[in-house]
């Protein structure tokens, strides 16, 4: 599930709508469009409409979309990514690996302070890292750590990571703010109300529910922020937060559903849409009955069309993809059995199946975790009804559908999962026997297990590019899912703000060179 | 026995009794309920990303958020808490339920007596519009009005307001972060205006038809024809006698309205960003924070019952009959 979609649900669709029409009725002002390109300058506070405040302010336990994005602008990790998610050094300046691939010294950045004045070194990282690994701080990284035997603090700016096997990933794991680096002085429960990082800007003052304000940190080691201050402010309704940008007293925000954007841009708004690497899917449980039988999968497969999916549930925002999402790996969408709709395939897969006369699958559904879900369940089960495969639909409330997804209890599950940027940390968890998310995936073999431990012990770019092509086509050819489509986010401005670039895993680290005239 | 019947037969206590019997079945009843949906608050918190839990992380966060202990002593737990006047503790807002409610309450109080203030200056007197022509043209119009209070839904007008006010007006007075009355009075007094109209709109229309049938009601009474016999004039006659003696459906359904208001206008205050109690409980019941719930509620469930004691207490100002009882 897409970190902290669960934030944004409500009557957004029919407010968009209804909101649509009120902008027709008032005669849509779109005449004016001021300081097209206005010149950058330093100073001044953004305003971010957001739907809901962070429901936590410790990096190491947060999902939340709001939590994760606003906590990356204050906190530091030891490597980052670029616009384009390949991965840049951070707090670590530099690193190098053993020609064995089992020891990884990191090369600190010297120099960096905590907000509350003291030095970032050696001893924090080490602190970190061993305290995420610890099961009883419950960081939700722990297990991007499981090929760290042990952390050392060599000198105050460098630090060796012991590894059990080579992990070409690990670098990768690094950069997101669930792998913050936080200060060895400080605790949970002082960070839950005082965020102390190294990160661009730092933590000013927080209204629980309805505003959080981050200001320039004059400390920080990079570039200097442009903005002097961003108020990440709290309006719950998507349809009221594009009203308040068009009355100016918001200027950024990001939506996820197509029909708000919609009306941002019939607002005159500066949109711009972003290609994420979240991705829908229907899950299949490889482990129930029917669909351990392989052909039955592929008769699922064959039967559906995931442009039209695409189409009618999403009014054709995305793209149709295969399993990997991240740019550098992105899987060829037409390299499967069935690259198009083929109903004759099916039901050859079917027979194959031994069931000739067709099959029920029962699926979940969750209602209003994400503005689709409900929609592509329907498209898939008038699609799939065409192939004598009928779909019983299961639409639970989102707290009743999670409960079922955690304990893997269900045939099949339509769903939108988070991506990573790189494939090991994203499916790795998913498709090894003893990857933490294997029991929801409902399917591993040798075969994988072998391909994804070669993944992580290759750090050839182009050989990496070749396994999870190979990783790829297995899990089409088996059809242990069937991966639909990536939709986007969409970055609304005012003609006001200039600089920012959106990111495909949805962070808001530029930020930091936005700029507000 | 004598000290049960002296309680049994004193109207007082007995309403007293029978007000803390109600919030404890609200106690028992928001407890039960919460648990039986889905979900806790880790699964809240990380979402899907909660399968990933091993068991060791699993139970350290059950120990961290108290759901390990039995769901007795969960529940004995918070109400001695309770009853020593510690409501709990939001860790998504890290301020004790107290501090969060004394935020919270005012707003909703703010917007419920601005609300109710509206609704009865638009319903009594389209009420007794329509009242005094009786399927006329100008009862029609007091009955369209009426009909369309019930039926455009309150996100309805204030999604359309809000847009039409930003996009031709540039007039977004919830689009700034909410002042508070003490903060900045004429900004509070904006922010609450849209907010007051839709829902008072909304109200007026029940208090419009009550108002509409009482009046008519007390108007064919025998009492009427001798004021008017008398010689009272037209005015008077309308103000003192009939509408003064069909103020009590008025008060009841005031009342009513008003008890609801005070339970969060949740839709509303959405919409138009105001941190009143209604949000409070949702994001309570989203994040499974079962303390903020139970207590808010339960606050909730307080205020509800005082209003109607309120009520009660009402009729014997405005109704001589209720006093002689």
């Amino acid at each position: 599930m897409i970190a902290g979609s669960h934030a944004r649900r409500g009557f957004t669709a029919v407010a968009g709508l209804v909101m649509a029409s009120a902008l027709v009725v008032s005669g849509c002002s779109s005449t004016t469009n001021p300081a097209q390109s206005a010149p950058a300058s330093t100073g001044g506070t953004l305003v971010v409409g957001v739907t809901s405040d962070p429901d936590t302010l410790f990096p190491w336990k947060a999902t939340q979309f709001q939590a994760v994005n606003i906590l990356q602008t204050i906190y530091g990790t030891l490597t980052e990514f670029d616009k384009d998610l390949n991965v840049v050094p951070g707090l670590a300046e530099s690193w190098d690996t053993s020609t064995d691939g089992l020891t990884v010294t990191l090369h600190l950045r010297k120099g960096v302070t905590f907000d509350d004045g003291s030095a970032f070194d050696s001893a924090d990282v080490k602190s970190s890292l061993d305290k995420i690994k610890d099961e009883k701080t419950a960081a939700v990284a722990a297990a991007s750590l499981a090929s760290v035997k042990s952390v050392d603090a060599t000198d105050a700016n460098t630090v060796t990571l012991h590894l059990t096997t080579p992990d070409a990933g690990l670098l990768a794991n690094l950069a997101t703010v669930n792998m913050a680096m936080l200060s060895s002085d400080d605790t949970e429960a002082g960070l839950n109300t005082t965020p102390n990082g190294t990160g661009a800007f730092k933590f000013s003052d927080r209204k629980a529910s309805q505003s959080m304000t981050i200001v320039r940190n004059d400390a920080y080691w990079g570039a200097k922020t442009k903005l002097d201050k961003v108020e990440f402010r709290v309006i719950p309704d998507e349809s009221s937060i594009v009203s308040a940008m068009q009355s100016g007293n918001v200027q950024f925000a990001v939506f996820d559903d197509p029909l708000v954007a919609q009306t941002a841009e019939a607002a005159s708004l500066n949109v711009a849409k972003t290609p994420q690497l979240s991705y829908h899917v229907l899950q299949l449980n490889a482990r129930k009955a029917p669909l351990t039988d392989v052909n039955v999968r592929l008769a699922m497969q064959c039967a559906i069309d995931r442009q039209q999916v695409l189409d009618t549930a999403a009014a054709g925002e995305g793209q149709v993809t295969g399993p990997i999402t991240s740019p550098a790996f992105r899987s060829d969408p037409a390299s499967r059995p069935c690259p198009t709709r083929d109903l004759t395939k099916a039901a050859e897969y079917l027979a194959k199946a031994g069931k000739p006369d067709g099959v029920t699958v029962k699926a979940i559904v969750s209602q209003g975790e994400y503005s689709t879900s409900v929609n592509e369940a329907q498209n898939l089960k008038a699609q799939l009804a065409d192939a004598k495969i009928t779909l019983d639909l299961d639409v639970l409330e989102s707290g009743a559908y999670v409960d079922k997804w955690i304990a893997a209890d269900f045939e099949a599950a339509v769903a939108l999962n988070g991506g990573r940027p790189d494939p090991d940390g994203a499916y790795s968890r998913y498709f090894t026997s003893t990857g933490n998310l294997n029991k929801v995936a409902g399917y591993s073999s040798p075969e994988l297990d072998q391909l994804f431990a070669q993944g992580r012990q290759t750090s050839d770019l182009a050989k990496r590019k070749e396994i999870y092509t190979q990783i790829s086509n297995n899990l089409e050819d088996n059809a242990v899912w069937i991966w639909m489509f990536t939709s986007y986010t969409y970055t609304a401005t005012t003609s006001k703000v200039s600089g920012f670039t959106p990111m495909a895993n949805s962070s808001l680290q530029y930020l930091r060179e936005t700029s507000i005239s | 026995m004598t000290a049960v019947r002296a309680i049994t037969s004193n109207p007082v206590l007995r309403r007293i009794l029978s007000s803390l019997g109600t919030l404890l079945g609200v106690a028992i009843f928001v407890f039960v309920m919460l648990r039986a949906i889905p979900g806790n608050q880790i699964t809240a918190g990380l979402g899907t990303e909660a399968a990933a839990l091993t068991p060791a992380q699993r139970a350290a966060l059950e120990a961290y958020y108290g759901l390990d202990k039995p769901l007795v002593v969960q529940f004995f737990g918070w109400l001695g808490n309770v009853l020593t006047g510690n409501l709990g503790y939001s860790s998504r807002a890290q301020e004790s339920v107290l501090e969060l409610t004394s935020q919270s309450l005012p707003v909703t109080l703010e917007l419920a007596v601005f609300s109710i203030v509206l609704a009865l200056l638009i319903g009594i007197p389209l009420g007794m519009l329509s009242a005094s022509k009786p399927d006329s043209p100008r009862d029609a119009f007091g009955q369209t009005v009426g009909l369309l209070g019930l039926s455009i839904p309150a996100f309805l007008l204030a999604t359309a307001l809000l847009a039409i006010l930003s996009s031709t007006l540039r007039f977004n007075p919830n689009g700034e972060a909410y002042a508070y009355l003490t903060d900045n009075l004429l900004l509070n007094l904006q922010q609450m205006l849209l907010p007051s109209l839709v829902l008072g709109f909304g109200i007026a229309a029940p208090i419009m038809r009550t108002t509409r049938t009482a009046v008519l009601e007390v108007r064919g009474n025998d009492f009427i024809r001798t004021a008017r016999a008398k010689g009272v004039g037209p005015r008077r006659l309308q103000f003192r006698h009939v509408l003064g003696n069909a103020l009590v459906p008025i008060v009841t359904m005031t009342g009513l309205q008003f008890g609801y208001l005070l339970g969060g206008a949740v839709v509303v205050e959405q919409i138009f960003s105001l941190p009143g109690i209604g949000r409070q409980v949702l994001l309570g019941i989203q994040q499974k924070e079962y303390a903020v719930v139970q207590s808010t509620v339960l606050l909730i469930a307080l205020a509800f019952v005082i209003v109607n004691l309120l009520t009660d207490l009402l009729y014997r100002v405005i109704d001589p009959r209720v006093r002689a009882e």
